[in-house]
């Protein structure tokens, strides 16, 4: 594997890179797609706020997250039980009544009418549980496959309770038919747009936040706990708490990615948060390049274009790709796309001897580790 | 004394799951997701071997062999067109596994009829047995039976012949078991033949309890690697005892409370079991630092 220090470019190039990422997100897309496209666009625009969460963690730090199903979750049930409150009004939501008509409200739905709670919780809720989870198990030092193979644990777990909580959470079925969001009728396009630039913004807001970690003092720790964590160690630094914030962060971005997918989708149900939606968000970050600032936000946007495009038409076909593409690129390409250019740029410069020698020693080093 | 029985049975399976497991993931640091898969490739071959020989009587003993073979066959093949590429690469092995039995599945899917197949249960597995005044549906005694075989000739396989002896060898030195003339590479490929075909053994036997679809290798993975782990990295008898653990705090969770809790809440007792000893039940005394 190769491990560029940044993302090889120099930070004011990157900066701009997001500048006309903006412009296209923000100015260009809503001109020039349908509502239909815009709307879906959207959708991408919630995996990859996950998915930039996960190029932190996974490809900055090191941390296989098989479980951001988990934070997406915390993040849409927050808000799905939320526009599900506020559509039922003052009635207890319609789901509820049709297993059982005199059932009171549960209790931890009750806070989620207030809109303030709901979006401290959407913040707040991904932190405390990953910080959590994040402390007690890099605390004990449970890191690599233990460490993926966990989160993933918790994923199917939270998926299969609320399957099993039909009442409760609405079950396999979920939720969905929201009315209103904070306010605004969901139905008009003006408004459906208005939530698909807040997600667009905050895409652009996490590009940031990452562009500024990557370059700073923060970043270059984090990745020198990736390649070497023994060192880190011996040189006075904790490699837990330096694990543990990215960790957090990239929850927390997951969290957000799921809030703004329920009012852009109008549904969340376990599915879209279990096992095999963990793997989904890691698969556009795989095939994007997942150490690079813009490879995990583009590569899940073109794994989600992928999923509507190929997957409606042709769902068989698409859970081949998908399968083929993790094994393709984490074989051939294990820096993703975005390490194409590099390594065809290498190829070019000596062209009888192939790159490799560099990515062996890195794997060398990994393998030790 | 139900859920103890039921428990038991339960373990079985689990630990006959996770047995391959221990071997490939123990044993060579291999982490197979699509190892699930190889369960349900086994599954189907009882199915396609009931399909042949139509006495499921005679079927079932008849498949137990055949499945080993075929989910062995294929595990060789992953082994020796994309595993042996990754052996430095640990985590990134998991994802590419990942992709394979995305793949594998949907081309169950497509092959076999979606809601599953049904296979027989042969007749002398009707009965019941009675021990100390209790009912043990045979079924469940089979299962027991099973994965007490297949871990008996497993840990036999690796003490005493020479391939375990080579096997175990490769396992703690590798390169020095090279010096001494052993092939690492043949032996992978042996390992990762009988971890897979082991997958395959589990498959018959839980087709012969629950369902046999496309889906029924995903919902082993998970449990099995968090047996795996909680026994100790390769460590036979730590997965025995995981497994059986597992399984009996799945039936009384599920004697407690309902069927999808208790699978939430053994999920959170390894989770918290690991918090307590990361290295499982029993661990290898090293002085590595990791």
């Amino acid at each position: 594997m190769t491990k560029p220090r940044t993302t090889g470019l120099k930070p004011w190039i990157s900066l701009s890179g997001i500048g006309v990422f903006a412009v296209l997100l923000l100015a260009v897309a809503p001109l020039v797609l349908t509502d239909h496209w815009l709307n879906n666009l959207g959708k991408y625009c919630c995996w990859a706020i996950a998915a930039v969460g996960i190029g932190l963690a996974w490809g900055r730090g090191g941390m296989l997250v098989m479980g951001q199903g988990v934070f997406f979750a915390l993040g849409a049930y927050s808000m799905a039980m939320h526009l599900t409150l506020e559509t039922a009004g003052d009635r207890i939501p319609g789901f509820m009544v049709l297993y059982d008509p005199l059932a009171p409200l549960p209790m931890f739905w009750e806070p989620f009418r207030s809109a303030g709670f709901t979006l401290l919780a959407i913040v707040l809720l991904p932190v405390v549980v990953a910080g959590a989870l994040g402390y007690a198990l890099f605390k004990r030092r449970v890191k690599g496959a233990y460490f993926a193979i966990l989160t993933q644990a918790l994923a199917v777990a939270l998926a299969v309770l609320i399957s099993s909580t039909i009442r409760e959470t609405g079950g396999d079925t979920g939720l969905s038919d929201f009315k209103y969001f904070f306010g605004f009728v969901l139905n008009d396009p003006a408004n459906r747009q208005m939530v698909y630039l807040i997600a667009a913004a905050l895409l652009i807001v996490c590009l940031l936040a990452v562009w500024q970690f990557y370059r700073s003092r923060f970043g270059e720790l984090l990745v020198a706990t990736r390649d070497a964590e023994e060192r880190v160690r011996f040189l006075g630094y904790d490699p837990a708490n330096i694990k543990l914030v990215a960790f957090i962060v990239s929850a927390l971005m997951a969290s957000i990615g799921g809030a703004l997918f329920v009012p852009i989708v109008g549904i969340i149900t376990p599915a879209e948060i279990g096992a095999a939606a963990s793997i989904f968000m890691i698969a556009g970050v795989a095939l994007g390049g997942r150490a690079s600032l813009f490879g995990p936000a583009l590569g899940a946007m073109a794994v989600g274009w992928g999923q509507s495009s190929l997957g409606s038409t042709w769902p068989d076909g698409w859970t081949y790709v998908l399968g083929l593409l993790f094994i393709v690129v984490i074989l051939f390409l294990p820096n993703g796309l975005s390490s194409l250019p590099a390594r065809l740029a290498a190829a070019r410069r000596k062209p009888d001897v192939p790159p490799t020698p560099a990515i062996a020693a890195a794997e060398l080093e990994e393998a030790r580790s | 004394m139900a859920p103890l029985l039921n428990g038991s049975a339960q373990g079985a399976l689990l630990l006959l799951a996770a047995l391959g497991l221990s071997l490939t993931f123990g044993q060579m640091g291999v982490i197979n997701m699509a190892h699930g898969e190889f369960l349900m490739i086994g599954a189907f071959a009882a199915y396609l071997v009931q399909q042949v020989i139509t006495a499921s009587n005679l079927s079932i003993p008849v498949a137990l062999p055949v499945a080993f073979v075929v989910a062995g066959l294929f595990g060789l093949v992953l082994e020796v067109t994309i595993i042996r590429w990754m052996y430095r690469r640990p985590l990134d092995t998991l994802l590419v596994t990942v992709g394979v039995g995305l793949i594998l599945q949907q081309a169950a899917l497509q092959i076999f009829p979606s809601q599953g197949v049904p296979v027989e249960k042969p007749r002398w597995l009707d009965g019941q047995l009675t021990i100390l005044g209790y009912n043990w549906p045979l079924r469940q005694v089979f299962t027991i039976l099973l994965a007490t075989v297949c871990v008996a000739a497993l840990s036999a396989w690796l003490k005493y012949t020479s391939f375990g002896r080579r096997i175990r060898a490769t396992v703690h030195n590798r390169d020095l078991a090279e010096t001494t003339g052993i092939s690492t590479r043949s032996i992978d490929r042996l390992t990762f033949f009988v971890g897979s075909g082991l997958a395959g053994v589990a498959g018959v036997a839980a087709s012969l309890i629950g369902g046999t679809n496309s889906q029924m290798g995903a919902q082993y993975i998970i449990p099995a690697f968090l047996v795996v782990a909680a026994g100790g990295i390769g460590q036979l008898k730590g997965t025995v005892i995981a497994a059986w653990a597992v399984g009996v705090a799945l039936s009384f969770f599920a004697y407690w409370t309902t069927g999808s809790l208790a699978q939430v809440l053994a999920f959170i007792l390894v989770i918290v079991f690991l918090q307590l000893r990361p290295q499982g039940l029993f661990t290898v005394r090293t002085r590595s630092l990791a």
